[in-house]
Order: C-alpha cells, then sequence, then structure tokens
C-alpha cells in the first residue's frame, strides 16, 4: 500500500516536470524540471529493488549531465535568445504524434506481451555485487566497446572544438 | 562465465584495429607538423593485417563459434562483411592522400577516426546480442559525425555534421527504444533467446509492433532508407568526398549486416509481421532515391540519391528472408564497393586547384579532355545503372532471382521499373561526357592513389560482372543465417 502511495507520487510528479520541460519558456526553469523528473526515475528505480541504477541515475543525470546543461545555457547570452515554447501552439503534427504514442502505449499495456519482463523483474535482484560481477564476465565484451566508444566521443569533441577554434 | 583465450583470438582482428587506432593517436605526436601521410600509411596496414587475420580465422575451428557468453559470433556471414569494411576503408585512405593534401586538411585523427569506425563496424556484424549490435553501431558512427564536419572552412560540411549529429541521436533514441521493447517482450537480448521466446508466444500484439516499428526506423536511417533518408544528401554533399565515399560504402554496409542478422535470425518467428513493412519502405526508397536524383545538379547529392535508391534494391533482399537472399545482399554490397567507391574517386580526381569538380556541368565534354578518365566514369555509371556486363546487373539480377523464388514475382517486377528510371540520370552524365563539346579545360588530379583506387574500382566492376561465380559461390557456401 505504502509503495503504491509512492509509486503514485513519483511517477505524476515524474509526468508533471517532464511537461513543465516541454511547456515552460525559460530554458533554466526547463533544465531544472528535468532534474526533477530525472530524480522522480531514480525513486522508481529504488521501488523496482535496483538501488544501484537509482545512484547512477542521480549520479550521471542529475550530478553530471544536467550541471553541464545548465552551465551551457547559463553561458549563452540570454538576452539574444528569444524564448520560446518547444512545442508551439501552432501546428498540429507534434500533439497528433504524441497522441498517436500515448494511444499505442495503453494498447501495449492492455494487449499484454509484457509477461517475460515481469518474470526478469520477479526473479533477479540486482544488487551492486552481482552487477559488477555480471558487468564483468557475462557483459565484458560490450563493456570493452563502450570504453572504446567514449574515447571516440573524447578525441571527436577535441578534434571539433580545436579546428573550429583553428 | 570468465572469457578466456579462446575468446580474445576470435576477436583478435578487432583488437588489432582498436589498439592500432589507439596507438595511432598517440604517434601523431611524434610525427612533424603538417606531416601526417605516415599515420595514413599505417592505418592501412593495420586494416590489411586484420583482414589477414580474418582470412585465417576462416580456416580455423573457431569458425561458428561464439566468444563472451554469446555477445560474439565468428561466421562466415560476418567475415565476407568484414571484408567489405577492411576494403572501404583502405580505398578511403588511399583517395584521402591526395584529397586532405588539395583540401588543406590537417591533423591525423582523420585517419585514427576512420581506423575506429572500422572497428565499430566490425564489431556490429560480427554482434549477436542487441546490445554489442547497438554500442557498435555507436562507435561506427560517432567518428563518421566527426569526419563529416573536418571542411571546416566549408558551411555545408559544418551543417551536414550539424544534422547528422542530431538526427543520428534521435534516430539510435528511437532504436534504444525498439530493443528495450524486445527485451520486454522476450526478457533476452540475445537474438537466438529472442528468437525462441517470438517462437513461443507467436502473433501480433501491439507491443511487438511497436518493437518492430523502432527497429525498422533505426536502422533505416542507418541505411538512408526512405522514409529516415532526410539527412543523407545534405551530409553526402558536405562531407569531404573521401569520407563520402566511406560512408556510402562501409557504414551502410554495416547497417545491411545487422538490419539482416537482427530480421532473419532474431525476428524470423515474427516475419508476416516486419515482411509487409520492409516491402514498402523498399519500394518508397528505389524510387523516391531514382526519382529525385533526375533533378541534382551536384554530382556528390546525385550519388547521395543514387545511394538511397540503392539501398531500396538491397532492403529487397531482405524480403525474402532466406540464405539466398542474404547472400544477395552482400554479393550486392560487394559489387557497390566497387562502383562507388570508383565513381566518389573520379569525383576526388576532378578535384584540383579552383575547380571543385562537384557540378555535372563540370562533366560537359570530359571525353574530348580526357579519355581514360571518361571511359572510368562510364564504366561506373553503367554500372551503378545495371547495365550488363557490369557488375551492377549481376548484383540486381541476383536479388531480384531470390525474390522470384520466393514467389514475390510483382516486387521483382517494381524493383525493374524502378531501375529503368535510375538509368535515365546515370546515362545522362555519360551523355554529357561523350556528346557535348568541352567549354573549358579540365584540370585533373597528379595522383597515383586516386588512379589506383579508379583502377580497382573498374577491374571489381568488371570482374563481378563478368565472372561473378567464384564469390556467388563462396558467400553462399559461408554465410547461411537462416
Amino acid at each position: 500500500m505504502f509503495e503504491e502511495l509512492l509509486f503514485i507520487f513519483f511517477s505524476a510528479t515524474a509526468i508533471g516536470s517532464a511537461l513543465g520541460v516541454v511547456l515552460m519558456r525559460n530554458p533554466v526553469y526547463c533544465a531544472v524540471s528535468l532534474v526533477v523528473c530525472l530524480f522522480q526515475v531514480a525513486g522508481l528505480f529504488m521501488l523496482l529493488r535496483s538501488p544501484f541504477l537509482a545512484v547512477v541515475q542521480v549520479f550521471i543525470y542529475v550530478g553530471a549531465v544536467m550541471v553541464l546543461f545548465l552551465f551551457a545555457i547559463m553561458l549563452l547570452d540570454m538576452k539574444q535568445i528569444r524564448y520560446e515554447r518547444l512545442f508551439s501552439a501552432r501546428g498540429w503534427v507534434p500533439y497528433a504524434v504524441v497522441a498517436g504514442i500515448a494511444i499505442e502505449f495503453v494498447a501495449v499495456i492492455y494487449g499484454g506481451g509484457m509477461d517475460a519482463l515481469m518474470k526478469v523483474g520477479a526473479t533477479k535482484a540486482v544488487d551492486v555485487k552481482t552487477f559488477g560481477r555480471v558487468l564483468f564476465t557475462e557483459y565484458l565484451f560490450p563493456f570493452e566497446v563502450i570504453s572504446l566508444l567514449l574515447l571516440v566521443a573524447m578525441v571527436g569533441a577535441i578534434v571539433m572544438v580545436k579546428r573550429s577554434r583553428g | 562465465m570468465m572469457p578466456g583465450i579462446k575468446d580474445i583470438l576470435m576477436i583478435l582482428p578487432e583488437i588489432v584495429v582498436a589498439v592500432a587506432a589507439c596507438v595511432l593517436l598517440m604517434v601523431e605526436f611524434l610525427c612533424r607538423k603538417g606531416e601526417r601521410t605516415i599515420i595514413g600509411v599505417f592505418a592501412i596496414l593495420t586494416a590489411s593485417v586484420a583482414a589477414a587475420i580474418s582470412l585465417y580465422l576462416m580456416t580455423t575451428d573457431y569458425m561458428g563459434g561464439v566468444a563472451f557468453s554469446g555477445m560474439f559470433i565468428l561466421d562466415g556471414y560476418s567475415t565476407m562483411f568484414k571484408l567489405i569494411f577492411y576494403l572501404a576503408t583502405i580505398l578511403s585512405i588511399v583517395i584521402s592522400f591526395y584529397y586532405t593534401r588539395e583540401e588543406g586538411i590537417k591533423g591525423g585523427e582523420y585517419y585514427t577516426l576512420m581506423l575506429f569506425s572500422l572497428c565499430g563496424m566490425m564489431v556490429m556484424a560480427s554482434g549477436r546480442d542487441l546490445l554489442t549490435i547497438y554500442i557498435g553501431l555507436e562507435l561506427m558512427s560517432l567518428p563518421v559525425y566527426v569526419l563529416t564536419g573536418f571542411l571546416d572552412r566549408d558551411k555545408r560540411s559544418v551543417e551536414g555534421a550539424m544534422k547528422y549529429v542530431i538526427l543520428g541521436g534521435f534516430s539510435s533514441g528511437i532504436l534504444l527504444y525498439g530493443i528495450s521493447i524486445i527485451y520486454g517482450v522476450t526478457g533476452s537480448t540475445e537474438l537466438t533467446a529472442i528468437a525462441r521466446a517470438f517462437g513461443e508466444a507467436g502473433g501480433l500484439t501491439p507491443v511487438v509492433g511497436l518493437a518492430i516499428v523502432g527497429l525498422i526506423c533505426g536502422f533505416g536511417f542507418k541505411v538512408a532508407a526512405v522514409p529516415f533518408h532526410a539527412w543523407t544528401p545534405d551530409v553526402y554533399e558536405g562531407a569531404p568526398t573521401p569520407v563520402t565515399a566511406f560512408m556510402s560504402v562501409g557504414p551502410k554496409a554495416a547497417a545491411f549486416a545487422i538490419f539482416l542478422r537482427v530480421f532473419t535470425e532474431g525476428l524470423l518467428p515474427v516475419y508476416e509481421h516486419w515482411q509487409v513493412l520492409v516491402a514498402v519502405v523498399a519500394v518508397a526508397t528505389m524510387f523516391y532515391g531514382n526519382i529525385v536524383a533526375i533533378v541534382q545538379t551536384n554530382i556528390k547529392r546525385m550519388l547521395a540519391y543514387s545511394s538511397i535508391g540503392h539501398a531500396g534494391y538491397a532492403l529487397l533482399g531482405l524480403l525474402p528472408a532466406t540464405n539466398d537472399g542474404v547472400a544477395s545482399v552482400i554479393y550486392y554490397m560487394f559489387v557497390y564497393l566497387f562502383m562507388n567507391m570508383g565513381a566518389f574517386a573520379v569525383v576526388v580526381f576532378m578535384r584540383r586547384a579552383s575547380q571543385s569538380g562537384e557540378l555535372i556541368e563540370d562533366y560537359r565534354g570530359l571525353a574530348k579532355n580526357h579519355r581514360a578518365l571518361s571511359l572510368a566514369m562510364l564504366v561506373f555509371m553503367f554500372s551503378l545503372a545495371g547495365i550488363p556486363p557490369t557488375a551492377g546487373f549481376v548484383g540486381k539480377f541476383y536479388i531480384f532471382m531470390a525474390l522470384v523464388d520466393k514467389g514475390m514475382v510483382e516486387l521483382a517486377l517494381i524493383a525493374v521499373v524502378a531501375s529503368a528510371v535510375a538509368a535515365y540520370f546515370y546515362i545522362r552524365v555519360v551523355l554529357l561526357m561523350y556528346m557535348k563539346e568541352p567549354v573549358r579545360t579540365h584540370l585533373t588530379a597528379e595522383s597515383f592513389g586516386v588512379g589506383l583506387v579508379i583502377a580497382v574500382g573498374i577491374i571489381g566492376a568488371i570482374v563481378l560482372g563478368v565472372y561473378p561465380g567464384y564469390l556467388i559461390d563462396l558467400i553462399q557456401r559461408v554465410s547461411a543465417l537462416v
């Protein structure tokens, strides 16, 4: 019962703050709203018994990514930027797409088919120890390739910035 | 299970490429300023060594085995695709030597990024798990995004890179959505487990439909299929020409490698559900690419639309979901490698001093001034149009045969009509070269490397057309998926 209440609280806040991200005009408010949303997702991970994912969610998304976002926004000259909503009132296409996806998801939930995930979720309790063990045995190959990917991302960013300066 | 020495031996080609790329990043500091050719030479060596190891692995017992608990598979299918990647990388680097000098592109990262992209493609071709496949895809794409923006004096290059990054990120998001739904439905990301789960469940639930749409969007973006093609013309036009050549062959083939593997291995039990969608996308892609190519004035843009059209033909090869279909796509990618690489090498050859050589008008009367070059272009245009006895004809013929064998005669007929449309704009270039008087002199490159690539392209485009038997037999023998 208590968990259900928490779930409703987290999801309602997540949806509300996600709407805030797209509907608010000031980019700083949008970013802060996204921070709120990401915190709720971390809460949902907690409810799913994945403390590690919850912590990583807060560390990486809230701690690293969003702080960079805010830095970038503040470094821009705000007077130059016209505040504009991501979704303009004109143009029905975005609304139609969002409505379509929403309908599809309702169909997905009532049409069943997510049973396998329920089974997976029920049998595997993910604590940090299992997670680390799996990461360095079963998932060693993708793990190594990801490290290569990060190196490329770093080199690529440096190359682009260096060139546009020169 | 702990990975052992066997797993490491199986991914040896990938290790060679990755380690060499990392080392070459540092070697650059030892080079004299502005002297970066040596890095390109080492990159070619690396790709050749990796190719030799891949070929050697084909003769060992490791063939057909999986490594890293099913994440990676070493089979004939992936090796065939890897050969395409090695060749595409080597040939693009060879034409890059001249082009980078002419455009004043500095920075050895140009070559190392190509190696990283090569490594990503290899991981994709050998991925047997959606996780590996996705990470490989990103490792392939990131370097290409950066390479697209390498001409920083040219606005088109920067704009193309920007578009490519943003749209690429967006398409990756949709692809991940599809993958996560598949994980939700089947409880696994490993292709054989997915196939098993789908086989037991059966039936089209809305959720499976959503997953299929997500995968088609993600893969369709990478192969430049309509309606996910919007980035292609701008990126192909803006990128440095050797990079355009590289991405039109390598990453495209890699995207087809995962498209075929995921759909014919993992999603085979829900075949009826994706078949119609893929057929619609393929037909739209063929016609859109070939019709819009007619009105282009820039040869790189024209080749971009032509590459969209060719993606449509290759997608048709996926539809039968038979081993013949798979083999026909691999053969088509080999053919496309030679003829497209050759056509772009001609475009590079026309680039000299103040002449960009990028307009179709620049080819007016080329035959009078430069007979050998226009003859080469003629071969590539005929091959791209699919006129016998060139390789392009055999490639298309083989795909159509796979369709007819599965009883999809209507689709084969539609594809023939689309090829007829395509012939128009390829032959227009040929007419412009041979039937018109030149209005100016043509400056062309004095570069052995570019000439060599053109020669390799011609040999490939003719040998694979006149004597296709050996390669087709080889592909059919080793690359069975279904």
